[in-house]
């Protein structure tokens, strides 16, 4: 049995994954950080604020919702959906915004960085900066900050700085770049709110720890409701944050199959989507030793996704360590599968997922019409679909 | 004795500094880099700095990440950087130390990177993501065809860490003189002399500074408080702002009065 909890081990890995591949001037701020979260998370005076601020301020415990009107029209497993969209900002990210905002905060660091996609992170970290009366800069791809300019206005009428950035492929990849540029120049300043489970040591183990909500709170609803364990948990994977945090809570559960949905983008060829764990290689990037996409060179590659948040040539290395101990299967879906998946939950049960979110429907839609009525699926629905409006229009105008 | 050695044996008899220069494999073209870098020499460098393009180099600032954008666009590979080194060692007998992000040496394989480099007559590696504590498999390789693989220091590494990254640094050690990214700066700054001085008390490595060094005076200010300094930025500036022509020229003339100052 996989003992999630010992991972990583004392250096930051997961098997062969993980890491810390950093340039010198950041280490003692890792280690620092590292320190503070391990001293913080026991603490129970820290643990009761974020707990209080998850209920009173970000509106959790998430309802898990029986989606069975789709579930009939499919005709086959009952889909139950973690409705993190419900949270304050409309995704995920703000459980582990809040808690990186609080160790930010007994840090004594009054700036704060963070890098986005999709925005939703940017959103999550402006959000609580704002809250906790914290200076926010959030570095985002100028492709990105078209593609979701709704979540740019967020983020300024929060108060935060928002820059674009315009070298490499104008995305989640370059604004990761950015920003630990950045940290390497306002390291003794600065705390970066990094936004997804990969990154050095011990990055991916805090986002694992603030996200491990999602799970937790999964596993006892649908328990509740459904009578028992699901068979499935699927969930939309990049960097892989929603992911690792509900799975976190079926690791030990052998009989519950762990199904990562990435982004298959236009489909073929390398630049044309983000499935690194179906065709990366192993490689180091961001600081972490996991799965990428690159060249034969060692350079990395474009990637592309409808879904801004999916589209980075990356995955967490806890999920790359879960795919390669077999724990974890990952499966591919495609923008036209994602627009597919979203029209059908919005026109059957009146939810609007996000478009990352719409790949892991897109992947539940798929196996409740393989399998039977007793099979229940637990889908993350990490996100609301609001923020890609815009996309969405765009899309059904050449569909019509 | 590696030439990484004898290069500060020979600087310190002479109460020099050791002035490295950095030229990018591929930058402004694969030939001219050669050329950029033999003029180097000529115009007195002791040692080189030879930098293999990633297409993400978090620690490099906007200078250096041009450089390797041009240098990617024009295609360039490994090969061309073992090409180069073996180039420029068929005209002289200065250290050559290679500089590059883990990614590209690792899908290349690191015993393969040091065997290469190694035959095509480089000295060390220098790694900026790679940190001592998960450098085993480097070091062996590197042990193994006799390059040094070059350690850092930062003005946030606390003495205990300097201590232990000192212990067991081979020819020198890299330190960043600022907490940042590559990238010219007016003036050095002022935590400076004493960051240099812990250094200098957690280990008896050569220190060599880069990042930010520009200026034939900022090397005078480094007179005594260091061993060597790198210049990366500032010759890329030149070469950028000068007409194609002339660009190598310009760097060199550059270069020859950072000499004079070393």
């Amino acid at each position: 049995m996989l003992d999630l909890r010992s991972l990583p081990d004392a250096s930051g890995y997961y098997g062969p994954f993980g890491g810390r591949y950093v340039p010198e001037t950041l280490v003692a701020a890792l280690d620092e950080l590292e320190a503070s979260f391990d001293r913080h998370h026991r603490d129970p005076a820290f643990v009761d604020e974020l707990e209080s601020l998850l209920r009173l301020y970000a509106g959790r415990p998430t309802p898990t919702y029986h989606a069975a009107r789709l579930s009939r029209e499919l005709g086959g497993a009952h889909l139950y959906l973690k409705r993190e969209d419900l949270a304050h900002t409309g995704a995920h990210k703000i459980n582990n915004a809040l808690g990186q905002g609080l160790l930010a905060r007994v840090s004594g660091k009054r700036r704060v960085i963070a890098e986005t996609g999709a925005g939703q992170h940017g959103v999550a970290s402006a959000t609580v900066c704002a809250m906790l009366g914290l200076d926010c800069v959030v570095y985002m791809g100028e492709e990105d900050v078209h593609r979701q300019a709704l979540n740019v206005a967020r983020m300024r009428t929060l108060g935060a700085e928002v820059i674009s950035v315009t070298s490499g492929t104008r995305t989640l990849k370059d604004a990761i770049n950015e920003a630990l540029r950045d940290w390497v120049t306002n390291v003794e300043t600065t705390f970066y709110l990094f936004g997804s489970a990969t990154g050095p040591h011990p990055y991916p183990k805090i986002v694992r720890e603030f996200q491990r909500v999602i799970g937790r709170e999964a596993r006892a609803q649908i328990q509740e409701l459904a009578g028992g364990l699901p068979n499935t948990v699927i969930a939309c994977v990049n960097g892989g944050s929603n992911a690792i945090g509900i799975f976190s809570a079926f690791i030990d559960d052998p009989d519950v199959a762990l199904i990562g949905v990435e982004a298959g983008g236009r489909g073929g060829d390398q630049g044309n989507h983000a499935a690194t764990v179906e065709s990366g290689t192993p490689g180091i990037l961001h600081g972490a030793r996991s799965l990428l996409l690159q060249d034969e060179g060692g350079q990395i590659i474009g990637t592309h996704s409808i879904a801004a948040g999916l589209d980075y040539p990356g995955v967490g290395p806890e999920l790359a360590y879960l795919h390669h101990v077999g724990r974890a299967e990952f499966v591919t879906f495609g923008d036209a599968d994602a627009m597919d998946a979203l029209q059908l939950l919005a026109r059957t049960e009146g939810i609007i997922p996000a478009l990352e979110s719409a790949h892991a429907v897109a992947g539940a839609i798929r196996m409740a019409s393989e399998t039977s009525s007793d099979h229940l699926i637990l889908v993350n629905l990490s996100g609301r679909g609001d923020k890609d409006m815009e996309t969405i229009a765009a899309e059904l105008d050449t569909r019509e | 004795m590696n030439r990484i050695d004898a290069s500060f044996i020979s600087a310190r008899a002479d109460s020099r500094l050791v002035l490295a220069p950095y030229v990018t494999v591929g930058y402004p073209t694969r030939e001219s880099a050669v050329e950029l870098a033999l003029a180097y020499v000529e115009a007195g460098a002791d040692m080189l700095e030879i930098g293999m393009p990633f297409s993400d180099p978090i620690a490099d600032g906007p200078t250096v990440q041009l450089a390797s954008q041009i240098a990617l666009e024009g295609g360039v590979w490994l090969e061309d950087a073992f090409n180069m080194i073996e180039r420029i060692r068929s005209q002289t007998d200065i250290p050559l130390v290679p500089m590059g992000y883990a990614n590209p040496f690792m899908q290349f394989g690191f015993g393969s990177l040091a065997r290469e480099l190694a035959a095509a007559g480089a000295d060390g590696l220098i790694v900026p993501d790679v940190l001592p504590e998960h450098a085993d498999d480097i070091e062996t390789a590197n042990a193994q065809h006799g390059l040094y693989l070059i350690r850092f220091a930062a003005p946030t590494t606390p003495r205990q860490r300097l201590r232990q990254v000192g212990n067991g640094a081979k020819g020198f050690i890299y330190c960043v003189s600022v907490t940042g990214v590559t990238g010219s700066r007016a003036r050095l700054a002022d935590n400076l002399p004493a960051y240099l001085a812990r250094v200098g008390e957690a280990t008896s490595v050569p220190r060599v500074v880069g990042f930010g060094i520009s200026k034939p005076e900022h090397l005078r200010a480094l007179h005594g408080r260091a061993e060597g300094a790198i210049v990366a930025s500032a010759l890329i500036d030149i070469v950028q702002a000068s007409p194609p022509s002339k660009g190598v020229e310009a760097a060199a003339a550059h270069v020859r009065k950072l000499a004079a100052a070393a």
